[in-house]
Order: C-alpha cells, then structure tokens, then sequence
C-alpha cells in the first residue's frame, strides 16, 4: 500500500500550491484530480490553451494559472490525473480508481481542494435539454473551444455569468438576451463593505463592472429584476417565461438557456469524513468548520480552496500553502526559514478576500433559489418535486428521514443538487435557521465505483 | 447546441466514436458529452422515473445527469468520459439491466 505523507484531492489552485509547499519541503505528496490536466474548474486546459488566440480571450486570470501549473509540474508531487476518490476512510485509508485500476493509500494527512459546485437553483423546466449552467458552457468554452451554435440566453446572477458572457462575446459567439436574477442590494450597507473593497481591490472590482458595461452594450436584451424563470418545452427547452419584479411576464425562444446562481463549497467529501459544517449566511452556502490553518473537526483532514469557503483563486493559493505549512509544522518538518512564509501567506489572503463580502452581498441569491414553487422538481435524480417533499415534511422529519420516505437524495449525484433546496425546506417548513438543519449522510462510495474495481481489491489485501 | 470555435487542421478531428449506431466525429482530447453537445439530438438519457430526457447539465461531475452506455466500462458521466477511436457509446433509455460489463 502506498503511503504518502500527505494525499491531496483536487488538483486546482489550492491543490497545487499545497503540493508545491509540501514537496518541495522534502514531503511525500501524491495528488489525485478527476481531471486529465492539473488546473482545477478555475484554469482547466490551461496548457493547451496558454500561447493561442483561446487562451488570450479567456483572460489574464485565466492565463495566470500557468505559473501554478507549471511550479506543480516541477515540485516532485506524485501526480494521479483521471483518478476518482471513491471512499476515504476514519482512518485516512483512502480507496481511488484510475488509469493503473484501483489502489488504497495510507496517508499521514489529507488536504481536500475539491472546489467549488454551481448552486443549485431549481425553476421548473431545470431539468429540460438544452438547459445547463453558464459553469458548463464554460466548460465546453475551455476545452474544446465550442460555444453556443445560435445566440444564448442567460439567467442569473453572479461574477461568473458576468465573466463567460464576455469571454464568449470575445471569441466571437453572442448573447441572445440576459435576465438578471441579481436582487437590488441594501445600498447602506452595501454602499460601507463598497468603500472598503474598493480601497483595496480597485482593480477587480473595476474589471467586474467592466464586463458589466461590456454585457449591457452587446447583450440583444438585458432584463433586470428577474425573479421568476420557467423552462418551457417538452423534450427540449423550446422557450423561457420570466416574471420580473414589477410582475411584467415575458416568453422567449430559445434552444438553450444558461443558468447561474453563484457557487457553493464541495461539501460532499469533508461530510462523508463527518467534519463539521455550519451555514454561512453572508454567503448563503453551507462551510467546513475550520481553524486560520484549515484543519477540519477531524484530526488529519484538512481543506483548502474554494471547498472550504468561496473565495476564488488567490484565496485558493494562499490557503492551499497554509494547509501545507501546517501540515509541515504537525509532522516536525518544516524546514527552517519558513516563518516568514506563513506571514506572507496571510497578507495576500486577506488582500485576496478583501473584496469578498462586497461581492457576496451584491450577488446575494434571490430567496425562491432556496424555495421554488411546488411544481418545481428538487431531485432531480429521482424527479421528486416540491410538492412531493412538503407532503412528506407535514410531520417532523429531519433530512435523513425524509431521504428514506421520498429517495430524495438517494439518486446517482447523491443529493449534490437537492441537498440545499431540501434543507431549506425543512428550515422553512419548521421554521428553523439553516444552520439547524442536519444536513444528508453522504453515504459511500463518494463516487460510482465498479464492483469488479472493489473486489480487484482484495489482492492486495491478501496476505503474502 | 454548440459549435467549435475552430474547426481542426486534418487529423486533429481523427476521432471517431460510435452513438447510438452512427459514426460521430470527435476532437482527440475531448469529453463524449462535448461531443454529444454538437449533435442535433443532444440528449444522454430517458429517466428511469419517467423516461423524461436528459442532457448534460453541469459537465464537471456533480450532476450525473449525462449517464451513458460505454461499452466494456457500463455506465459511466459522459462529462467525465475522454473519447477514443472506436469508442461505442448508447444512450442509457429507462432503468438499467444487470448485465456484466467487465
């Protein structure tokens, strides 16, 4: 069995800067990532990309994962590409399937950079081809280059929607109209977290109402105040219907609808370990409980990047190189001369998240993200709609109880996509804070595994 | 759906798979449900619930929404799937049949 000193999940921004810190400390580090290529959602195809018209249109930010990239490629960090982590045991035995079939690993520590999921944001017809998150769109924008065939529609509100529609107007598709989800922020308290933003993140912030000005001009239409959204359509998304808050209702044609509501932590891993979680009502979004260096409520496991709070890309690196500091520091080996790093590492990380509870408060989801009509399928695995939940929920029933009586939560995605709007059910139903809600056990495995993948297992197990 | 921004020098498209039956195109390097995303039927699954399409949705892997038949490997996120040559792909129509699959 391989036993490294320190496994880390997840080979984006955080991922790599951790392994780059640990490896090149004199740790055994092996990283393990779904993807082909290291980069994570934020900078994937970042290789092939980097040098072509593509890669310019993507950004400089975008361009600027290279450095990372490459300083991984370098550290000495044992690197598992196209490798799934399907269960990670009390003890840190970790069971993963790849290319070289599957493998257990005994580490000393794991750090979790798992990222971040596009909220979840049920409206009736979500679960219709032809529609998909603008994070997916983006996607196919990365690699392989492909953007929508005929001018695109999109819903919603937050940086990314901002940043893909003008990405893809760069590299020459269009945005057919934008339907703004964003609510009107309190403009007091906005107006104070603004002043303090734009002291020490002018650039960025001028970026994003760049490419706020920049949509406006090219968008065919921009509607704002959209608080309503229908996918219409039967096997495929034909039209949308939106109401807007002055109540005006309009339809639309169209193929294709992008959807975003903002991102959320991956929470799946760090639960299935039991690591406490709580709810971080400024971001709307569930969190690990975690100390200034990362540490989980589970000796060993920590997390870093977007999985454990959103903060973006330079947050991501800075907290990544924290963990791998700690990690360092709780084995004896942090080499000497490193204690200026750790006072680096904290300068650029509240720089980088200067800026975060402005742009969390001007892109605070709409509450009916949260609590969509009863027509509105919540699971979308096993297609169980809101009606469907709240006749379950009519008696006291917590998350795991009403899984068992519904099977929400026990499809395919292993509640990724209901688990938010069932809590909020539940909290709105009981009349509780979300915080209160306990929220589903991630059962193993934490990924589809093969059954001839397990039992391909046993010898290894096998005595000599 | 989608189109690609730019269309390959020869041998850069030199993928083929097999859906449903027809030979598709694909671009080395890319994920099925990329692939699939091009086609005009540009649908994964009918739902084992009610036979509803699906297409992919999140293409990152948290969604399972772009399920898929591949042969030798049993159902498998598209979004998450590399094409190679010859590769046969199914859609996944209703609830899946035991059958072995490697």
């Amino acid at each position: 069995m391989l036993k490294p000193d320190l496994l880390i999940v997840g080979a984006g921004p955080a991922g790599m800067s951790a392994a780059v810190v640990a490896a090149r400390a004199g740790l055994s580090v092996m990283v393990v990532d779904e993807q082909p290529t290291p980069g994570g959602q934020i900078w994937r195809g970042i290789e092939a990309n980097a040098g072509t018209a593509r890669g310019r249109a993507l950004g400089a930010p975008y361009l600027s994962g290279l450095a990372t990239v490459r300083a991984f490629r370098e550290s000495g960090a044992v690197y598992w590409p196209s490798t799934r982590v399907w269960q990670i045991e009390p003890t840190l035995r970790t069971y993963v399937t790849g290319p070289d079939g599957t493998l257990m690993i005994q580490p000393s520590a794991i750090l979790i950079a798992t990222g971040a999921q596009e909220r979840p944001a049920p409206f009736r017809g979500w679960t219709l081809p032809g529609v998909m998150t603008v994070g997916a769109a983006q996607i196919l924008l990365k690699a392989p280059g492909t953007v929508p065939a005929a001018p695109v529609w999109i819903a919603g509100c937050g940086p990314l929607a901002l940043l893909y529609a003008h990405q893809l107007v760069r590299l020459g598709g269009a945005v057919a109209g934008f339907l703004d989800t964003r609510m009107p922020a309190p403009l007091a308290g906005a107006a104070r977290l603004a002043a303090g933003a734009v002291l020490r993140s002018g650039r960025e912030l001028a970026k994003g109402a760049y490419w706020y000005a920049d949509l406006h001009r090219r968008a065919g239409r921009y509607v704002r105040g959209v608080v309503d959204l229908q996918a219409l359509g039967t096997d495929r998304v034909e039209g949308v219907r939106y109401r807007t808050a002055d109540g005006r209702v309009e339809e639309v044609e169209t193929s294709l609808l992008l959807i975003h509501e903002g991102v959320v932590p991956e929470l799946h891993t760090a639960r299935s370990l039991g690591c406490q979680t709580r709810w971080h009502a400024g971001q709307a979004a569930y969190v690990p409980v975690l100390n200034e260096w990362g540490e989980s409520s589970v000796p060993g496991i920590l997390v870093a990047g977007d999985a454990a709070g959103i903060g973006g890309a330079e947050a991501a690196i800075q907290r990544g190189r924290l963990a791998a500091l700690r990690i360092l520091s709780r084995l004896g080996r942090l080499p000497a001369g490193q204690e200026g790093a750790e006072a680096a590492c904290r300068k650029a990380l509240a720089r980088a998240l200067a800026p975060r509870a402005f742009l969390d408060r001007i892109f605070m989801p709409r509450e009916n993200v949260f609590l969509p009509d009863d027509d509105t399928i919540v699971c979308r695995c096993e297609e169980l709609r809101v009606r469907d939940l709240r006749g379950a929920l009519s008696c006291s029933v917590g998350a795991n109880q009403l899984k068992a009586f519904t099977r929400a939560g026990m499809g395919p995605c292993q509640g990724r996509q209901c688990a938010y709007t069932v809590a909020s059910l539940i909290a709105n139903v009981e009349a509780r804070p979300m915080g209160d809600v306990e929220p589903f056990r991630v059962r193993p495995p934490l990924k589809p595994v093969r059954l001839c993948d397990v039992a391909s297992l046993a010898e290894e197990a096998a005595p000599p | 759906m989608f189109r690609l921004l730019e269309q390959g020098r020869s041998g850069e498209d030199a993928v083929t798979i097999d859906l449903d039956g027809q030979p598709v195109r694909a671009r080395a390097g890319e994920t099925v449900a990329s692939v699939l995303m091009r086609e005009a039927e540009a649908w994964c699954r009918a739902t084992p619930v009610s036979q509803a399409r699906r297409a992919p949705y999140c293409m990152m892997g948290v969604c399972f929404d772009c399920l898929m038949l591949v042969e030798g490997e049993g159902l498998l996120r598209a979004c998450q799937t590399y094409v190679r040559d010859g590769m046969k792909i199914r859609r996944q129509i209703g609830a899946r049949h035991v059958v072995p699959s490697c």
